[in-house]
């Protein structure tokens, strides 16, 4: 099993780590090529539209496509959930996206930072216990298309979905020490 | 369902998604436009760049808010602004204004020449200058939640961002071959908390993200930083001082993700017309040093 983590910018560091504690293999992904061999990939947090321009520069949106139309699994947290969104409603206009996950996204979708929090979210999928998510400056799911599957909620608002092997989470597992989120993923590439 | 605002966790969290980006100083809605657009991860909402507040003298204060807010309109990535040292209450008024973090910057006149903010009283997160470990240690003390060398903003001269990473960066290794009772001691001699000495130790780096910063103006620039060991760059004047400000900005970010590719820096390093003018640290009077302000 080899997870890559798209490094262009942001926090993949502790994605890698997370991974490193459930036994994976990781791969930073900065060019086309480092895609090779994977069995997922995840895009982390970090700044959305940064993110974009540099894959653009590198010639890495439409490889990041075909990964995720050959069934490769795909983890976006936070900027990586708007990069994966087929719609995002408060785009910068021409910010690259991989247009991939039929969700409809509103980014900044809490406020500023100050309006930054962690909770502790009811997350089905994860069993009984509740997952404490840290949520910063991030989006929400506005609305979901068919076969996309609500995975967790905050005030009414969809804060995770899932399509198939593509997974998504406004907020960041990788900050807390709870790797069930991480797990869940890694079994959808291992399902593949 | 109970939300908890302004935790060390989200503080210091925004800093972990800005890392390995590049955060560029702005005088306008439209420089910040050509910033975001050139792929900042943030900008710094200013009304002049260190440079000219160097040319210029005088005291330096905090930018008008209209000017902050008029940036924080014009962009979606995160919006950052300077306040003095030890001046609080314009952290309060930036707090109010909603900015995404406050630096409590040394490139302004300091309020106060011998306490900093304590910054455990606000729900927006600080970013502080150091020149080495126990200073910085000291700012996260009080509460900072990013830490950025200071450099000697300005000048285009990386040599004074390269003195302060090696010696934030060469204390941390030090400190982790250090024996458990040698850390007291140690604590004492760089003045700086001892729980923290002891935290760093053990993760063997800043409990914080800690980005390069003060006379970084070339894509070579940002990546030796890097190299060093630093999470991400500031580049203040270095940007819109130079002869072509959307050209220059694009390279530095992609220097800053292919860092230790130098097949990608000698491509994007090339036809950036002028950078900005340097100036020697040597020809600064030591009083008008920015990086000794801060204590």
């Amino acid at each position: 099993m080899k997870i890559g983590v798209l490094a262009l910018q942001g926090a993949f560091v502790e994605h890698e780590q997370m991974l490193g504690r459930l036994g994976v293999e990781t791969v930073e992904v900065r060019l086309p090529q480092d895609l090779a061999g994977l069995d997922g990939l995840i895009i982390p947090g970090g700044e959305s539209t940064t993110i974009g321009k540099v894959a653009v520069r590198w010639g890495l949106l439409e490889p990041l496509r075909e990964f995720a139309a050959d069934g490769g699994p795909l983890w976006g947290t936070c900027a990586g959930l708007i990069l994966l969104a087929r719609r995002v409603r408060d785009a910068v206009p021409g910010q690259p996206l991989l247009r991939v996950m039929d969700i409809t996204v509103r980014r900044n979708a809490f406020g500023r930072q100050v309006d930054s929090f962690e909770a502790d979210l009811e997350v089905p999928a994860l069993g009984e216990r509740p997952f404490h998510a840290v949520f910063i400056r991030a989006p929400v799911i506005e609305e979901v298309g068919e076969g996309v599957e609500g995975v967790a909620r905050v005030d009414g608002e969809t804060v995770a979905a899932r399509q198939g092997r593509l997974l998504a989470t406004a907020f960041h597992p990788e900050l807390t020490a709870d790797e069930r989120f991480h797990r869940y993923f890694v079994d959808l590439c291992a399902a593949r | 369902m109970e939300k908890q605002t302004g935790t060390v966790t989200v503080k210091r969290g925004l800093a972990q998604m800005l890392k390995g980006g590049v955060i560029m100083d702005v005088v306008s809605a439209e420089q910040a436009r050509i910033a975001e657009e050139a792929g900042a991860c943030a900008v710094m909402a200013l009304e002049r760049v260190p440079a000219d507040i160097r040319a210029q003298g005088g005291v330096a204060r905090m930018s008008d808010p209209e000017k902050i807010l008029e940036i924080m309109e014009a962009v979606s990535i995160p919006v950052m602004a300077k306040c003095r040292i030890g001046h609080f209450v314009e952290a309060q008024i930036l707090e109010a204004l909603g900015v995404d973090y406050i630096d409590e910057s040394e490139v302004l006149t300091p309020a106060d020449e011998e306490h900093h903010i304590d910054k455990w009283q606000f729900k927006v997160p600080f970013v502080c200058g150091c020149r080495n470990l126990g200073e910085a240690l000291r700012r996260i003390g009080e509460g900072a939640a990013m830490i950025r060398t200071k450099g000697e903003a300005g000048t285009g001269n990386v040599v004074e961002a390269v003195r302060h990473a090696r010696a934030v960066l060469g204390e941390i290794r030090r400190l982790t071959t250090m024996a458990p009772e040698e850390m007291m001691a140690y604590a004492k001699e760089i003045g700086a908390p001892y729980d923290l000495v002891v935290e760093t130790a053990k993760l063997g780096r800043l409990p914080v993200v800690n980005f390069a910063a003060g006379g970084i103006a070339t894509p070579a620039d940002a990546a030796l930083m890097m190299q060093l060991g630093m999470d991400g760059v500031f580049v203040g004047s270095g940007i819109f001082k130079s002869g072509d400000p959307a050209k220059r900005a694009h390279a530095i970010v992609q220097a800053v993700t292919h860092y230790n590719e130098p097949e990608i820096l000698a491509e994007v390093s090339r036809n950036l017309g002028e950078p900005m003018v340097g100036i020697n640290i040597s020809d600064i009077p030591a009083a008008e040093r920015l990086a000794e302000r801060g204590w």
